[in-house]
This record gives C-alpha cells, sequence and structure tokens, in this order.
C-alpha cells in the first residue's frame, strides 16, 4: 500500500486545490442563459397581520405574494414532531396573511439584475395591522402578548419532562445546593457564503434543477417535492462548492421553494442569494437557551442530582426537517453531560417566539447544555472549596465502567474522560497559573483559569430519531463505489461536504481498502441525480456513516474483484487474496486496473460465474449501535481581564480531544480549530439582540461581531485515541465539538478570575460591558470558601428573572 | 443590498471635480476610498445619482511640508500613513493612529479626507486631527476656506462642508522636538471602530497641552488644559464632562472614555 494515504494519514485536503485559488464554483458563480435575479420584500414588522400588498401597475407580473403561489399549488413548510403535545406551525414561504418574525419573506420580486430586483421590492407597499409582540423569551412563555398561532392555546412548540430517580428526595437531604440562571444569547451563524438557490426548469430532462447551497440535498428534494406537490422524480437538487453551513444550511428553506416554484412558473431560470444583511436579520435564529439549574451535591462535591428548567427560544415557525422540538429533546436528554449520578430532573419547554424560526447550529444544544452545567460544576467546587478539575473527576464517568449507560439512557461507547481532564490540567499547567494569580500580573489584569468537558453523540441514527417523529429518520447510509474501465475508482455519497473534507478522506477510506492511489479515487456527492439517498451532513455524522459505507461498498468490490483474479490466475477462489490493489495466489498477481479491463473490455476472459454486478456496487452501511459514538474532549482556557473595561483576552487554549480513530488528523485538527472560533463567537462577540417590538438590533457586522484571526488564540490540541467499538475504523464524529465547550470554558475562567472580587457572569456573549456591569454589582466575598448547607452562588446575574417563578425580566 | 443606478465620473483634475459636484440640478457625492460610502450605498442609505471619484487627482493625493506643516492631500490613504517613507513632523502620531484603523485591506483605500468627510465621531481622524491642532481645507469651484479639525465635524454624519464642497487637504502643524503624546482607543476586536478614543498631546514649546475625549456622540471633546492632560482627572471629571449629554447616564461609556483618556495620558508621560 501506498504509505501514508489511507485511514490515519494527514493527507492534505484535495479541495483547497480549487478553493484557495478561488476557482470554487458557489451558487454565486452560476450563470445560466436567461437567468434573473429574486429580491424579497421582507416584513418590517415582528408580528402583524396584512391587510394588503399593493404592487405598481408597471411591475404586474415581476412581484410575487402568497396568493400566487397558493394558486400554483404551493404547500406551506411544516415540520411535524411526534412528540405528545407538539403543536404544529405552518410556515408559507411568501406571508400568508400574517407575519410572525422581521425579515420573514413577504413577496418575491425578480428582475435581471438584483439591483433592478431590489428597485422593484422597495416599491411594494404592504399595509399591516400591527399586533402585539412577543419578543421574549420568558414573557412568550409565561405571559403572552398576542398568539402567534392563532389556532393554538398559546405560545409554546412543547413542553418536555425528563425525570429519573427522584430529585425531591435528594434536594431536602443533599448538603450542597448551588443554582444558577443562565442564558446564552441569539445568534447568527454566519457561514462565509450565505445561502443561494440558482432554479431551472429542464425541458429535455423535464425535471426542475435546482442548485443550492445545502447541506442535504436530498432532504431538500423531499421538501421541495412536499411543498410543490410533486413527484421528487421530478426534481433534481444539486449542491456546488458549498462555503460553510454549520445548520444554517440543513433545512429546507422558504427560499428555495420560492425560487424552485417561481423557475417552473416563469419558464426561466432564477437565481436568489443571501445578502449579509437578510443573513443577520431573517436568519438569526441559533442557540438562544435558558437555564435555571440547581445541583445537589454531598460535601466532597459529588453530584447527587440535577434539577433543570430550560426554556429554548425556537422562533416563530418549526424549521423542516429538524422541527422545533429538537433543541429541548436533546437538552433534556444531554443536560447530564459525561457526568455519572442518579437522580435527574429536566423540564424543557420550546418557546415559539416572533424571532426567526430556530435551527441547529454546530453543536446544537450540547453548547448550551454544556454552558449551563459546567457552570454547575464549578459552583459547586466553589461551595466544597476545592479544584474545578477536582470535583469534575469525582464525577466524570470513569473508564472501567465503559460502556456505559447514563442517567438519560444515553449509551457512552467507550474513553477515558478523567484522564483527558487530567492532560488538559496538566497541559494548561494549573499549578503554575495559581502562583501566578497569587502574584497578581504587572498590568494589573487579573488572570483565571476554565475548564469544560462534554462527550458528544454523533453520528446516531434511527434509535435515537425515530422517537421523535420528525420529517427525517436516518436510517443506512449508502455509499456506491465502482472502478473505472482504466482501474480508477469512483465513490459516490448523498452526503455533502462543505467544509468536512470528505473529497479527501471518503477517498483515504476507499483507499484504505482498495489500496489504489488516491489521485486515481474520486469523490462525487451532494448532487440527487448522482449519488444514492442521505439525510446529509449534520450532526457529525460524516466520518461514522459515511466512512463506514464508503468502506462497505469497497469490501464488495474487493470481494469481486479477487473473484475475477483468481480467475485470471488460475488459481480457486479460495486461494487468492486482495492486497494493495492486487489480487495475489501463489506466485502470481493480478492489478486491479487489468481486473478492470477484463471487466469492462474483455468479458470472454470472466469466469463463468461471474457476478454480473461487476465492478459498480451501491451498499449500505449501520454501525453495531447507532446509538452514536461519544468522542469527548476537554477544555482548558486561561484568560486576562481587564477589570477596567471588562475586556477579556484569551492567554492560552489547551483541548485534549479523542476522536477515537481519526481519518485523517489533520482535517480532525481544523473541525476542533474552526469549531473553537465559533465558540469563542459566542462566548465573547456574537449576539443578535432583540428590541421589545422584536427589530434586530445588529444587522451589519459593525453590530453583530465575529472573532477575526486576531481574536484567536493559538490553541494546543492533544489528541487521545480511544477507538469506538461501534465503527467500522473505530472514528468517531467529532464535527462540532470544538464549539461546544468553549463558552463554559472561557466564563469559568472569567469567573476564575473575578472569583476575588465576588462577580459571576452567567449569560453570553461575556461583552466588555457585561463583565463590567458584573464587577460593578458585585459583592466581595467575606473570607474564604463556603463549606455546608445552602450555599447559593454569591455575585451578581444580569438577570434575575427566575424561570421556576415566573417572574418578567 | 445592491445601490441604486448611478452615473460615475472620474475627473483628473480638481477644477472638473469641484464643477460636477457643484452641479444643482443632480444630486452628485464624492468618491474617495469607498470604504464607508460603499455599505452606505450596498444598503441604500445614501441614493445618488452621480458619483464623482477623486481619487485620480494627483494633488489630493501628494503628502508635502510647507513652513511648519505638512499637508496632506485629501485622498492620502491610511496605509501611506501607515507606511512612513513620507516627512512626518508629528513625532510619529500618524503612523501610530494610521496602523490602528480597520484592517489593511481597508487602510489600503480609505483616505484621510473621506474619514473626516464621512463624520463618524468613532472614526480615529477625527479625534486625532482635532487633538493635533489640524486645519482642513475645502474648496469649491470659485472659493477656499479653511476650518479647524475641532469644528470640522458638527455631529454624527455631520460636518461644515457646505453644497459642492470638498476637502482638499489638511494642514498639520509640526510639533516641537520636545512634545509628546499618547493615543489610546478601547474597541473590542482588532480592526473595530473606536468606542472610546483618547489622545493627549502636550507641547511645551509651542506652549499647549491637550486632552481629547472622542467617540462620544457628536464632535470630540477638546480640552486644552494642562492640568487634565498632564494628570489623570479622574472617573468623576469624565462623568461631569458628560451631564447632560446622550452618554451621561451610560456608567461604562463613561467608565471607558475615562480609561482611554487616562491611558493615553499616562502614555505622554511615560519617558
Ligand atoms: C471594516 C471597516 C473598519 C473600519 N474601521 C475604522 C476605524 O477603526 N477607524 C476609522 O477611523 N475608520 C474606520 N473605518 C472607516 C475607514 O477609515 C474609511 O476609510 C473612512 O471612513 C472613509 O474614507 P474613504 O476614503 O473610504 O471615504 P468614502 O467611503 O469614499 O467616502 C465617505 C464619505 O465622505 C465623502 N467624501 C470622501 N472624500 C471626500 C472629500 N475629499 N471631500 C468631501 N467629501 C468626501 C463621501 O462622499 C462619503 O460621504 C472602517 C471601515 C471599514 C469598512
Amino acid at each position: 500500500m501506498a504509505e501514508g494515504m489511507g485511514v490515519g494519514a494527514a493527507v492534505r485536503r484535495r479541495e483547497d486545490e480549487r478553493l484557495l485559488k478561488g476557482r470554487g464554483r458557489f451558487t454565486g458563480d452560476i450563470a445560466l442563459v436567461g437567468m434573473k435575479d429574486i429580491a424579497l420584500v421582507r416584513s418590517p414588522l415582528a408580528h402583524a397581520r396584512i391587510r394588503a400588498i399593493r404592487v405598481p401597475p408597471e411591475h404586474q407580473g415581476a412581484v410575487f405574494t402568497w396568493a400566487d403561489l397558493a394558486k400554483g399549488g404551493v404547500k406551506p413548510i411544516r415540520a411535524v414532531s411526534g412528540l405528545p403535545g407538539f403543536k404544529i406551525s405552518d410556515q408559507p414561504p411568501l406571508a400568508d396573511g400574517k407575519v410572525r418574525f422581521v425579515g420573514e419573506p413577504v413577496a418575491a420580486c425578480v428582475g435581471r439584475t438584483r439591483a433592478e430586483a431590489e428597485d422593484i421590492a422597495a416599491l411594494v407597499e404592504i399595509d399591516f395591522e400591527e399586533l402585539p409582540v412577543n419578543a421574549d423569551t420568558l414573557e412568550s412563555a409565561r405571559a403572552p402578548k398576542s398568539k402567534i398561532h392563532d389556532h393554538w392555546s398559546d405560545n409554546l412548540f412543547l413542553e418536555a419532562d425528563t425525570v429519573v430517580g427522584d430529585i425531591e428526595t435528594i434536594a431536602a437531604s443533599a448538603p450542597i445546593k448551588v443554582s444558577r440562571q443562565i442564558r446564552m444569547a441569539r445568534q447568527c451563524m454566519v457561514p462565509l457564503e450565505g445561502k443561494g438557490v440558482v432554479a431551472v426548469w429542464e425541458r429535455q430532462a423535464e425535471q426542475l434543477t435546482v442548485h443550492t447551497s445545502t447541506q442535504m440535498p436530498h432532504i431538500v428534494r423531499q421538501g421541495l417535492a412536499e411543498c410543490l406537490g410533486v413527484d421528487q422524480g421530478l426534481i433534481r437538487v444539486i449542491a456546488p462548492d458549498v462555503g460553510g453551513g454549520f445548520g444554517w444550511k440543513g433545512l429546507l428553506q422558504a427560499e428555495e421553494v420560492i425560487a424552485a416554484w417561481l423557475a417552473r412558473a416563469l419558464d426561466h431560470p432564477v437565481r436568489w442569494t443571501e445578502d449579509r444583511r437578510e443573513h443577520l436579520v431573517a436568519a438569526a435564529n441559533a442557540r438562544e437557551h435558558r437555564y435555571d439549574i440547581t445541583a445537589y451535591a454531598d460535601a466532597t462535591g459529588r453530584l447527587l442530582g440535577l434539577d433543570a428548567r430550560v426554556l429554548v427560544d425556537a422562533g416563530a415557525y418549526s424549521a423542516y426537517p429538524f422541527s422545533a422540538c429538537l433543541e429541548v429533546g436533546q437538552v433534556g436528554s444531554i443536560l447530564p453531560g459525561p457526568y455519572d449520578f442518579a437522580h435527574y430532573r429536566c423540564h424543557a419547554v420550546s418557546v415559539c417566539t416572533n424571532k426567526p424560526p430556530i435551527v441547529p447550529y454546530r453543536g446544537v444544544a450540547r453548547t448550551g447544555v454544556c454552558f449551563a452545567i459546567e457552570q454547575i460544576m464549578d459552583a459547586i467546587a466553589g461551595a466544597v472549596g476545592r479544584e474545578p478539575h477536582e470535583v469534575r473527576l469525582l464525577n466524570l464517568v470513569p473508564p472501567e465502567k465503559m460502556p456505559f449507560v447514563n442517567v438519560t439512557k444515553k449509551h457512552f461507547d467507550s474513553g477515558d474522560y478523567p484522564e483527558s481532564m487530567r492532560r488538559a490540567v496538566a497541559a494548561i499547567d494549573l499549578a503554575g497559573i495559581r502562583k501566578r494569580q497569587k502574584k497578581g500580573e504587572a498590568d494589573g489584569r487579573r488572570i483565571g483559569l476554565g475548564l469544560a468537558i462534554y462527550c458528544e453523540q454523533a453520528g446516531h441514527g434511527t434509535a435515537v430519531y425515530h422517537g421523535w417523529g420528525i420529517p427525517m429518520v436516518p436510517g443506512h447510509e449508502l455509499a456506491q463505489a465502482r472502478i473505472t474501465p482504466d482501474g480508477g475508482i469512483e465513490i459516490r455519497v448523498g452526503l455533502q461536504s462543505h467544509g468536512q473534507s470528505m473529497e479527501t478522506t471518503l477517498a483515504q477510506v476507499a483507499h484504505q481498502v482498495l489500496g489504489v492511489d488516491i489521485s486515481k479515487i474520486k469523490v462525487v456527492h451532494g448532487d440527487t441525480g448522482l449519488t444514492p439517498f442521505s439525510t446529509g451532513t449534520w450532526g457529525s455524522r460524516a466520518a461514522v456513516m459515511g466512512g463506514g459505507a464508503v468502506a462497505a461498498a469497497c469490501k464488495v468490490l474487493v470481494e469481486r474483484a479477487t473473484k475475477i483474479g483468481a480467475h485470471l490466475l488460475q488459481a480457486k477462489p479460495g486461494d487468492a487474496k486482495f492486497e494493495n490493489g492486487f489480487v495475489r495466489a501463489g506466485l502470481g498477481h493480478v492489478p486491479l486496473a487489468e481486473i478492470a479491463r477484463v471487466w469492462y473490455r474483455a468479458p470472454q476472459l470472466l469466469p463463468s460465474d461471474v457476478d454480473p454486478g461487476g465492478l459498480d456496487v451501491t451498499a449500505g452501511y449501520k454501525p453495531k449501535s447507532d446509538q452514536g459514538t461519544f468522542s469527548y474532549a476537554s477544555h482548558a482556557v486561561v484568560v486576562a481581564v481587564d477589570t477596567e473595561t471588562g475586556a477579556v483576552e484569551i492567554l492560552d487554549y489547551v483541548v485534549v480531544e479523542d476522536a477515537g480513530v481519526m481519518l485523517n488528523p489533520m482535517v480532525v485538527e481544523g473541525q476542533v480549530l474552526g469549531g473553537i472560533a465559533q465558540g469563542i463567537g459566542t462566548a465573547l462577540y456574537e449576539e443578535v439582540p432583540f428590541d421589545a417590538e422584536g427589530q434586530p438590533l445588529a444587522s451589519t457586522f459593525a453590530d453583530y461581531l465575529v472573532p477575526g484571526f486576531p481574536e484567536i488564540p493559538p490553541i494546543r490540541i492533544v489528541h487521545m485515541t480511544t477507538p469506538s467499538p461501534l465503527t467500522e475504523f473505530g472514528q468517531k464524529g467529532i464535527g462540532e465539538g470544538g464549539a461546544i465547550a468553549p463558552p463554559a470554558a472561557i466564563c469559568n475562567a472569567i469567573n476564575d478570575a473575578l472569583k476575588p472580587l465576588g462577580a459571576t457572569l452567567t449569560d453570553t456573549p461575556m461583552s466588555p460591558k457585561r463583565v463590567f456591569a458584573a464587577i460593578a454589582a458585585a459583592v466581595p466575598p467575606v473570607g474564604g470558601p463556603t463549606n455546608g448547607r445552602r450555599v447559593t452562588p454569591l455575585g451578581v446575574h444580569s438577570h434575575d428573572d427566575s424561570l421556576a417563578a415566573g417572574n418578567k425580566p | 443590498m445592491k445601490p441604486v443606478d448611478f452615473d460615475y465620473e472620474r475627473p483628473a483634475t480638481l477644477d472638473a471635480a469641484l464643477k460636477l459636484l457643484g452641479r444643482e440640478d443632480l444630486n452628485a457625492k464624492p468618491l474617495a476610498g469607498s470604504q464607508s460610502l460603499g455599505p452606505m450605498l450596498n444598503l441604500r442609505l445614501v441614493q445618488p445619482e452621480l458619483l464623482v471619484d477623486i481619487t485620480a487627482i494627483p494633488e489630493l493625493a501628494s503628502i508635502r511640508e510647507e513652513k511648519g506643516f505638512l499637508v496632506l492631500g485629501a485622498c492620502v490613504t491610511h496605509a501611506a500613513l501607515e507606511d512612513g517613507g513620507t516627512p512626518d513632523p508629528t513625532r510619529g502620531v500618524l503612523a501610530r493612529v494610521a496602523a490602528g484603523i480597520a484592517y489593511r485591506a481597508v487602510r489600503n483605500r480609505g483616505t484621510v479626507g473621506g474619514s473626516l468627510a464621512h463624520a463618524d465621531p468613532a472614526a480615529d481622524w477625527v479625534s486625532v486631527l482635532a487633538a493635533l491642532g489640524a486645519d482642513v481645507v475645502v474648496a469649491r469651484t470659485g472659493g477656499r476656506r479653511t476650518v479647524p479639525a475641532k469644528d470640522f465635524i458638527r455631529g454624527t454624519f455631520e460636518t461644515a462642508l457646505g453644497p459642492g464642497e470638498l476637502v482638499v487637504e489638511i494642514r498639520i502643524p509640526a510639533l516641537s522636538a520636545n512634545a509628546r503624546w499618547g493615543y489610546a482607543k478601547i474597541c473590542r476586536k482588532a480592526g473595530e471602530f473606536s468606542h472610546a478614543t483618547g489622545v493627549v498631546l502636550i507641547d511645551p514649546a509651542r506652549k499647549f497641552a491637550r486632552a481629547v475625549i472622542g467617540a462620544v456622540s457628536g464632535p470630540p471633546i477638546v480640552v486644552d488644559d494642562a492640568k487634565i492632560a498632564e494628570r489623570d482627572p479622574g472617573e468623576a471629571w469624565v462623568s461631569a464632562l458628560f451631564a447632560g449629554t446622550p452618554l451621561g447616564d451610560d456608567a461604562y461609556q463613561i467608565r471607558i472614555h475615562h480609561v482611554a483618556l487616562k491611558r493615553a495620558i499616562a502614555e505622554a508621560r511615560a519617558p
């Protein structure tokens, strides 16, 4: 085998040749003859009835509303959930009589250029009757100002309770009780490339071809067919190069439905390209969680029970296919984190508000959940007067208990969680930092050390998803593998690679099985016309599921090639074996290219009982259990806090992660680094605040801050490798992991730095202003750490609206 | 986010530019580096009929020394000042300030004149040129006048420019050999507009000591008072200064403006 091309090799990304030279082909690069551009008239109001839409007479025929789409048979986007009590929201791609968030599309205008389409859009007048706005999560849940969906009884998509053990008894007897109210701000995902769609009705193929910047072409096809009321066979969805998704491209979008319908109705190609302002306004759709969380522990810090009330702000509609139940479902089931304890209660509510529909963003609910539980672990440590890592080590599932079924019945497959924590603490030099803290900084800043650990369920399938009853349940993953007549390999997957490097890593997998040089292995993805069905690239599933499927298909090729090779070598099939691209028997060998030549061009030489399916196969894969692999990581960070201005600087950042067997360590590190950059954004910078009228207050990058290169510190990554017992090569999904822990680790570090002042931060982003406010409101601690019963946290919260009490903010 | 239709001219002489800008039959706007105007056009916050690109006019791009003054053409870019190589009688102020504006890509195109004319109170040159005691020379067809930099900005996005007027040059008095200065800009990330700016300039030979508090809700606050410029006046002083302004009730704004001032003072005092 050519060394250094298979599983485990740090092969350079093959996709970079075009991407780094600016030669990628994104939706914005597609130009079709006769193509026109779409500009959308979006709602300027968060909640209002539409009394009338007036189109200037000279632009009749260039402006389309829901009335046109409905007449054309278009149905609203509907993402249901089978969970009991879930309320269904219909999302018409263009507003139907009512708008429910600022930025909701109301009319589609078509022009020869985008500028012309925007000129037309500026002339469309809408008569609104304003309705009371539900901008605040808690208020919409407890004291709604109006009903967002008229036929609902309240503004709640779903309430879900998870109860294990007996939390009341624990509450009455535990020596230590700590509580926190914690909030994660609403965010945008800001991929470098925004969304984009180019749709064309192709007469010769009798097919609607929809080029769209998506993570899940097959699911978009399914959703489009449902909304347009046509057969799936009529639609081909192609994802060209996709410049980042992070979840924002893991859904069926209203704009996709609009463009697809217009292309057919107008009989010319149309394009819609999301601009940054549309993104920041209409796609402010991620992360917004609120936690009211209490932990009970014994006097050593051993966690006895966890009790939480959680609100997820799901926005105005249930997004397709993940629905408005995904995040609350996750919160309830993964809040316990990597810890071993027995008593748990979680009341999680998916609240409908007049904001854009929530969409799972890299890490999904785990980022919020980790932010909550890791703050609580530090609070316990403070209450019992121990180092935060000591309390974690007491409570983490130990390696000897693996595989482990936790309090919410999650099947942790493998790993050594405590060891990753120990290594992180050693790498960040906890002892050195404590010494440095005692000495103080020359520049007057305060430094702090923060830790966070999580485990990430990835590549989970039917076992997990069928219970939710959403429009998509992953099953077996398929891959197609083909040997070309000249001995090259073509791999086809229904996944879509938009930064995950699959054109490289899946080729490595094929190389691992077939031994063919990866320069001769082509990976085709992201096109429903060319690839087998897949739910797409989400949930850190591609390495596990795609890797497994590609290996499975290549193994069938090995079997078939071996049989032909044996015949050519005049050996019994049982005496021949496949090795590094050759079939060997006795002293003879025959290369794969020769076997391919015979199959395609000299079939007279084939054995009479050859498999007529030949060297072109589709195979499926499912791991031994599809409960998911559990990768995990400990993050350790040192920050310096300027207590005058509230500015936070990250001085050092260490990640100790376990991705199982890495298909490509360089790619794993790239995923981790990118995720951490986004996590730092969540921790320190990113927020779309909304005013009481539901107006988003950050609609350009001047107000919506994302970290740039100068804000990302050098990050040290330490690998641990515990192969997953469930997967083909022992690999685990890690695509989201980097984005999960940074807010928690950074928050804990800031709080560590501010501990002597008695200030505590609990909300993202931890902006200078929030740090300043926390310090200003702080009550300095008296004496040392507090011991004993009923300890409540020191310091302040920037909000005191307890979810349990139902107070208003 | 596409601009409305507009016409575009790129005259080679100042006279031609002034003539176009002086036209009363259409709404014309000068275009320099486009780093602020570009976004405004895309957001359709401005909808001009004609853009007059002034970057091909040689005299607007020149830097020259003239009897105790450094004279910058309006179209001198931040990058040109950052890179130095030109005379600098400001003892390093210009290069240091230029290097802290935005990112290099923005600095390559953004101009000093555009920065002043855009009149964002948070812009670096707005505070710094006021501190340096610079004059802004503006021209229209048939006339020129000079406005002190500290009076050039009238409010947020408001300037002393009249219809058809163009900033043509900025005259910066040379500092004495023993002059000292300090500059502090507080922002959340590299390349961001300032949230609070402090500039201090002490020039004993020319007998002045000046402190500027910038990135406020209007023109920068210029204080010609050695007591302030030489010694931290304390947060209460800033608080009193802001009383009755939109920042007056904002403890955080008062804090960071005080810190910026304090740091500028400390830098100016440092040996
Ligand atoms: C990402 C980003 C970050 C930035 N950060 C900073 C920062 O930290 N600090 C800072 O100070 N600035 C910052 N800026 C602004 C930057 O410095 C711009 O260069 C400056 O504001 C405008 O200069 P310009 O030459 O690009 O002017 P333009 O954008 O071309 O014009 C701006 C305005 O001035 C008018 N105008 C231009 N030239 C003249 C003239 N000679 N006479 C009369 N009117 C004229 C135009 O008509 C327009 O109204 C930033 C900009 C960006 C895009």
